[in-house]
């Protein structure tokens, strides 16, 4: 059986679903729908209150894994990461940390150092991240149990803008991989598992469809696809079609 | 000149003799306001000054609408009159970016009156130190009361006000507020006359995150008529309160100009560019934008917002939608349920529910007039079920004071 381990936990699903941007009550459905072993949540969401509280939706059976987003620095991200496994009974963390609202891309530096304190303190550490190898290699060495790569900005529906380097840190760092934001459609959740990443995250592909559950569904038989064809090993690409005469076909000796 | 964008139904007698025997001191710093090396304000002025509404075309219009990421000059043809027969389109496109940053969700909070007491004389606020109405201040245990109050009803964020009057309510006074709210609320905003960088820092430290100031307008010569008197006559110094706020430690800032005061089009290109620049200076800011349209207010209830009508409003909240994304946007209830609802639906992400503008009304207890008429006086429940029913998601809250 083809497992998904990821900080010591065995998963069969490699689709991780998001909760933000859309109808709490659809969160159960698409949970369902996906096949989703993992929900993250903002814990900034997770608001303690009685009125649409994020946490009273989420299955029983999902691990949750919160994200650390508002933090700025590492030292807020930190705090957040506490608070969050004291509300959700969880060691799972996702360490974002971004200081710009326009792109909201991820600061790498703060990112690793974060990651280095929360190791240490028995968090299941998976860092969201610009991918870049070096920080990268940091993250893993300061104890990341996955590094979470982006394929475009937050909610933009890209998809795999930074393939090439996604493809660089499958190929050299030996945690998991999981391809985290940008992905606006199955095809493209596919192609990142094809490439070899272990599992992919998707929230606004899903918020932003017209029927939430189905294309949950859609998502989680993408995924399936692309990872077939990954441990099926694919075929080799060829510009051109196969010469019939090889042009060494003269030599006798 | 004559003034095209000149609203007489603001001016009382009293204060039309005012306007005409001041003298031009609008741009001076008065004592004690902090002064920010900072050209921002210059740049601001000179693009609201170059921006001709009247020059744009439908053709100008469509590009606008067609691009990813729209230019100034885009911005500037979506508030043209040429956009206003695209109106539909308009919306369309900015449901478009609302879904993709904000999915269907809508955030709600309250504002929380403090005080009325008011050393300003802007001739349409009905708080205007030359007003006539009942005054008030609400002390620790009353302002205790009404958070209490607002909080039974499961809100979770407040906007904390007072009048402008630093005798009456003194930045003491609304950080004693702050650590109290703290209590009660996941989220404390302020929307408070303008101080020092210092001490938004302090406010900060007593729990507030996020700062909302309106320039009114961004002419400053008629801003110069409509702010006879007090701290807040000062231009410049109302300008830089979000830069002020910022630096203070602030992680979000609102803005804003009062339609219906001015030529509402170039004020709200001004608002656009006063968020695009603090954007580019304070990248990690949250930036938030409201669209107030002027309201009658207690002795003048004949003020009207001019030519800015329900179409217009629209345009203005999706242009802002279509060139600024990121930001937040509210809807206060100077608005009626109708309005509100649909421009949730269609391009603003922030609506207040449970709204009272006079002092010590939540508990119970009117104490103090208030500061405008409101036209959505519906409770958090009524606005939540009717969100809900619309397919939108209602967030009590979506932060955390780190």
């Amino acid at each position: 059986m083809d497992k998904f381990i990821l900080g010591g936990h065995e998963f069969s699903s490699r689709f991780i679903l998001g909760s933000g941007k859309y109808s709490l009550e659809l969160i159960k459905a698409a949970v369902e729908q996906a096949g989703a072993e993992i929900i993250t949540l903002a814990l900034r969401r997770a608001n303690g209150g009685e009125l649409a509280n994020i946490l009273d939706y989420i299955p029983e059976n999902v691990v949750k894994l919160p994200n650390t987003s508002g933090a700025r620095t590492a030292e807020e991200a930190v705090r957040i990461a506490r608070l969050a496994r004291e509300l959700c009974q969880s060691d799972f963390v996702k360490i974002e940390i971004i200081k710009d609202s326009k792109y909201l891309l991820p600061d790498n530096c703060a990112t690793a150092k974060a990651t280095e304190v929360l190791a240490k303190e028995g968090f299941v550490v998976m860092p969201y991240m610009y991918p870049d190898l070096q920080a990268a290699r940091d993250m893993a060495n300061a104890g990341a149990a996955s590094i979470m790569p982006l394929g475009a900005p937050i909610g933009s529906n890209k998809g795999l803008c930074t393939l090439d380097f996604i493809q660089i840190l499958i190929d050299e760092i030996e945690l998991p991989i999981i391809v985290d934001a940008g992905i606006g459609k199955p095809s493209q959740a596919c192609q990142a598992m094809e490439m070899g990443a272990a599992a992919v995250m998707v929230n606004t592909a899903i918020a932003s469809a017209g029927d939430i559950p189905q294309m949950a569904a859609a998502f989680r038989e993408a995924v399936s696809a692309g990872r077939k064809a990954y441990l099926a090993g694919l075929g080799e690409v060829r510009k051109f079609a196969n010469a019939s005469s090889p042009l060494t076909g003269f030599l006798r000796y | 000149m004559e003034d095209k964008f000149f609203n007489t139904t603001i001016y009382n007698e009293e204060s039309r003799q005012t306007a005409q025997n001041l003298v031009a001191d609008y741009l001076e710093y008065q004592e004690g306001m902090e002064v920010l090396a900072s050209d921002m304000l210059e740049q601001v002025i000179a693009l609201r000054a170059e921006y001709e509404p009247e020059n744009f075309t439908e053709a100008d219009v469509r590009r606008a609408l067609r691009c990813e990421k729209r230019t100034l000059a885009d911005f500037g043809a979506l508030l043209s009159p040429a956009a206003l027969p695209l109106l539909e389109e308009m919306a369309q496109a900015a449901q478009k970016e609302r879904q993709k940053y904000f999915g269907n969700n809508v955030l709600f909070f309250t504002p929380l009156y403090l005080a009325n007491y008011c050393e300003n004389y802007c001739v349409y606020c009905g708080f205007n130190c030359h007003n006539k109405i009942q005054r008030a201040k609400l002390n620790a245990e009353q302002m205790e009361r009404e958070m209490q109050a607002i909080s039974a009803t499961g809100m979770q964020e407040v906007l904390l006000l007072t009048g402008e009057s630093r005798k009456m309510s003194d930045v003491q006074y609304i950080g004693e507020a702050c650590k109290l709210a703290r209590k009660y609320f996941k989220v404390v905003g302020l929307e408070i006359y303008p101080v020092n960088s210092e001490e938004y820092a302090y406010l900060h430290q007593c729990g507030a995150d996020y700062v909302t100031v309106f320039q009114e307008t961004y002419n400053s010569e008629k801003y110069g008529q409509l702010h006879l008197a007090g701290h807040k006559r000062c231009f410049p110094y109302r300008f830089y309160a979000q830069e002020r706020a910022l630096r203070g430690g602030m992680r979000g800032v609102g803005l804003a100009v009062l339609l219906g005061l001015d030529d509402f089009r170039r004020d709200a290109f001004a608002v656009g560019v006063h968020a695009m620049l603090l954007q580019k200076q304070y990248p990690h800011a949250e930036i938030a934008l409201s669209c107030p349209r002027l309201r009658p207010i207690i002795n003048n209830d004949k003020i009207k917002p001019l030519d800015v009508g329900e179409r217009q409003l629209l345009q203005i909240v999706c242009a802002y939608r279509l060139f600024l994304p990121y930001a937040s946007i509210t809807v206060s209830s100077r608005e009626c349920a109708r309005v509100r609802d649909n421009l949730m639906s269609i391009c603003a992400n922030k609506i207040s529910a449970g709204v009272s503008t006079g002092i010590g009304s939540h508990g119970g207890s009117g104490l103090g007039d208030e500061q405008f008429a409101i036209e959505d006086g519906r409770s958090l429940e009524t606005i939540f079920t009717a969100l809900e029913g619309r397919g939108l998601q209602p967030v009590m809250a979506d932060y955390i004071f780190v």
